[in-house]
């Protein structure tokens, strides 16, 4: 160990940060060198590379001089950029973020990762500020209030098509949490839980272009009611679901929680069905980052991202849950009662019918963004008109959905990732295939397209 | 005259005594039927036994509010939970400034509308379509185009406060006494001393109604603004804590702003008696 105990009389101190230095001058002296390595090393691999032989290099050099040379293979090759990427502990370039959110359980990992101080850790010093709804948060990224934002997983796709606003690439660092949404119904539905009876039901969604949305349509298709004619499907932010479902506004709404188990809580609801027991590990919510951020500060942005990471793998382990529940708790963060939080995170909640039940799963936050989850968003939004004329779904997928980076972070860190880009999975016992989006939505009775 | 204040004072007491009483007697607890029978975990998750909100709160509940908050009232615990002396102080400084920039742009511009018929005419229609429209319905549109949550709540307190006084001040001007005018024409005063020294002192009454109502609607507005953009300020507080369904806070959220909303309308009702003048 380089680092000696400071409490032993026999030995001076060390000088530096990683005391292997006399000074803090010699460290900040040889870390500048360690940076003129890492550029050595990153020219000598691209000439090799250009170069295979060796005795090619030198002729080439010598025929056009060594800073031609440099100023033609840097007009191909950006050096800086690959510079950037190599150096991945430099510099931040900016370390006062804001970052929006809505108070639900899906904000978890990284509201949590303030009081935590994961932020901290890698340097930054990032402010957690609750916001009003989902359009405020779609208008305040756009205007760049927020260098990045809680989104839902399917914003950042609708945002980078220009669908419901102007065209901003918006990327998906990661998904932030799977699961942990569900059905309430009105309490004095208890008798109606056949969706076929459902016609005529005004239901709540946080926003158009969220999974609460999708799902709740797919579920009511599945059953043989249009969403578009048999029932209203409107817009009313998270926060304002149980005080409409308590006013009689709303029959139900599929929302995140814990505005579900708020729901039960205040007894004017019960749940229906939790969203897991649709599309098991089917993701939410989204660490939403603009492109040009991530373009201006790289730094800044692996730093934000390891920290976002490590707020994922700490919100995982279910041993972590009740602790989680009474820190988001107080008027700062959730602003809910503990056990509320607590039922939601946990798993053992009350369904508002009379039974406790025990779900561990109910709610998760694999952070892995699978490509498949967004061709199947894409999907939903060319089924339900949101989207016109051919989708090229992989090639957004990809350009929207930061797999590789959140795949390297996650090895970072020590995370477990999967191999794999795509996979299959299965929406209410109906296996999606990646591959054919549009022979999925044709094999849909009820669809827009 | 004194015995009457002494009696009106009498009277607003029992009003208000009556009042918290009656409020008390609505809200005494009732006895909770489900309760029985069902087994205990789930009576503890449903929030059995423990102090919870159920229906309106007892004025006992929002006592407690009050006195937390207030004993508090400068708290800062991150950036969305400050104390309520804060949140006011935010929305006092928004209030303030699109209240100041309304007042510089509708002044000059009263004086100038109130003096010229001409120009009167030409602007009716613009203020008669523009006056009527909600200040939120701007919301919208002040976010898009001006890039800021802030700068949007603040315009949109200037887009409501602006009207009232706008048409006040053109009113008040226009209507001064027309021998003074004249008296001021005979002695060849220039047209600057006479907006300063004739029609100013004589439309100060009528412009002052005008900024009175216009301190009223943006105090009205504030509130509502605050609920749609959030982050700090008193409405983000009753959006806040109507999040959690805490009714004792919202309930004291609205007696402050309904407080405030008194102070600033007494401070323009004393301003107005300043400058009122018997003929």
């Amino acid at each position: 160990m380089s680092l000696h105990d400071p409490f032993d009389s026999t030995r001076a101190i060390a000088r530096c940060n990683c005391g292997h230095h006399g000074s803090q001058a010699e460290h900040d002296a040889s870390l500048q060198e360690t940076e003129a390595l890492n550029q050595r090393v990153l020219q000598t691999t691209v000439m090799r590379a250009l170069f295979p032989e060796d005795g090619e290099r030198r002729k080439f050099l010598s025929a056009v001089g060594a800073s031609t040379a440099w100023a033609a293979i840097s007009s191909l090759i950006p050096f800086g950029t690959l510079e950037a990427m190599a150096q991945e502990k430099g510099s931040l370039e900016k370390k006062d973020l804001k970052i929006g959110f809505i108070p639900i359980t899906c904000a978890s990992p990284w509201i949590m990762a303030d009081p935590l101080g994961f932020y901290k850790k890698q340097g930054l010093n990032v402010s957690v500020v609750k916001t009003a709804g989902w359009a405020l948060i779609r208008d305040k990224v756009q205007n760049r209030e927020y260098d990045a934002s809680h989104m839902l997983a399917p914003m950042p796709l609708a945002m980078s098509m220009g669908i419901g606003s102007n065209p901003m690439p918006i990327n998906v660092a990661t998904i932030q949490n799977t699961n942990g949404q569900a059905i309430t119904l009105h309490v004095k539905h208890k008798d109606k839980r056949d969706p076929k009876m459902w016609k005529g039901f005004k239901f709540a969604v946080p926003f158009e272009y969220s999974m609460h949305n999708f799902l709740l349509r797919y579920y009511v298709a599945e059953h043989g009611l249009d969403p578009d004619k048999d029932i209203q499907i409107r817009v009313v932010p998270p926060p304002e679901m149980v005080a409409n479902l308590r006013a009689g506004n709303l029959d139900g709404y599929l929302g995140p929680d814990p505005f579900n188990q708020r729901a039960v809580y205040d007894e004017v609801g019960f749940l229906h069905i939790l969203s897991k027991e649709l599309w098991d590990g089917h993701p939410c919510c989204s660490f939403g980052v603009p492109a040009d951020f991530i373009k201006q500060n790289p730094n800044t942005f692996a730093a934000l991202y390891r920290a976002i990471l490590t707020a994922a793998a700490m919100a995982r382990d279910p041993k972590n849950r009740s602790l989680m529940a009474e820190v988001l708790s107080p008027a700062n963060y959730l602003n809910q009662p503990k056990t509320v939080l607590e039922q939601v995170l946990t798993g053992k909640y009350a369904d508002g019918l009379g039974n406790v039940k025990n779900v561990p799963d109910r709610a998760d936050f694999d952070p892995f963004p699978w490509y498949s989850m967004a061709v199947w968003i894409l999907s939903q939004m060319k089924r339900w008109g949101y989207v016109k004329g051919e989708v090229r779904y992989k090639d957004i997928a990809e350009k929207v959905y930061l797999l590789t980076d959140a795949r390297k972070r996650m090895a970072e860190i020590g995370m477990a990732a999967p191999k794999a880009d795509y996979q299959k999975f299965k929406v209410m016992g109906k296996e999606f295939d990646f591959n054919k989006p549009d022979a999925y939505i044709n094999s849909f009775a009820i669809k827009r397209s | 005259m004194r015995s009457l204040t002494l009696k009106a004072g009498f009277i607003s007491v029992l009003l208000f005594l009556i009042f918290i009483g009656a409020w008390h007697m609505a809200t005494l607890p009732k006895e909770s039927a489900g309760a029985t029978g069902a087994d205990a975990e789930y009576a503890a998750l449903m929030g059995k036994g423990a102090e919870k909100s159920g229906g309106f709160p007892p004025p006992l509940e929002v006592g407690k509010a009050f006195v937390t908050y207030l004993s508090d009232p400068f708290y800062d615990r991150g950036p969305n939970d400050k104390g309520i002396a804060i949140q006011l102080g935010h929305s006092l400084a928004r209030v303030g400034l699109g209240f100041f920039l309304a007042v510089l742009v509708a002044v000059p511009l009263g004086f100038a509308i109130g003096m010229s018929p001409l120009l009167y005419r030409a602007f009716d229609p613009f203020i008669q379509v523009l006056k009527p429209i909600s200040p939120l319905a701007w919301m919208p549109l002040a976010l898009y185009t001006l890039k800021d949550s802030n700068v949007s709540g603040i315009f949109v307190i200037f887009i409501c406060s602006i009207w009232p006084m706008l048409i006040n001040i053109a009113f008040g001007v226009a209507s001064v006494r027309r021998d003074w005018i004249n008296v001021a024409r005979t002695l060849e005063v220039n047209p600057l001393r006479k907006a300063f020294l004739v029609i100013l002192p004589a439309a100060a009454p009528t412009i002052l109604t005008g900024m009175r109502i216009s301190m009223g609607i943006a105090w009205l507005v504030i509130v509502a603004a605050e609920m749609l953009v959030g982050g700090t300020g008193i409405g983000y507080f009753v959006w806040n804590e109507w999040n959690n369904l805490a009714l004792p806070n919202v309930i004291f959220a609205i007696t402050m702003i309904g407080v405030v909303g008194m102070l600033l309308d007494m401070i323009f009702g004393r301003l107005q008696k300043l400058v009122t003048y018997r003929e």
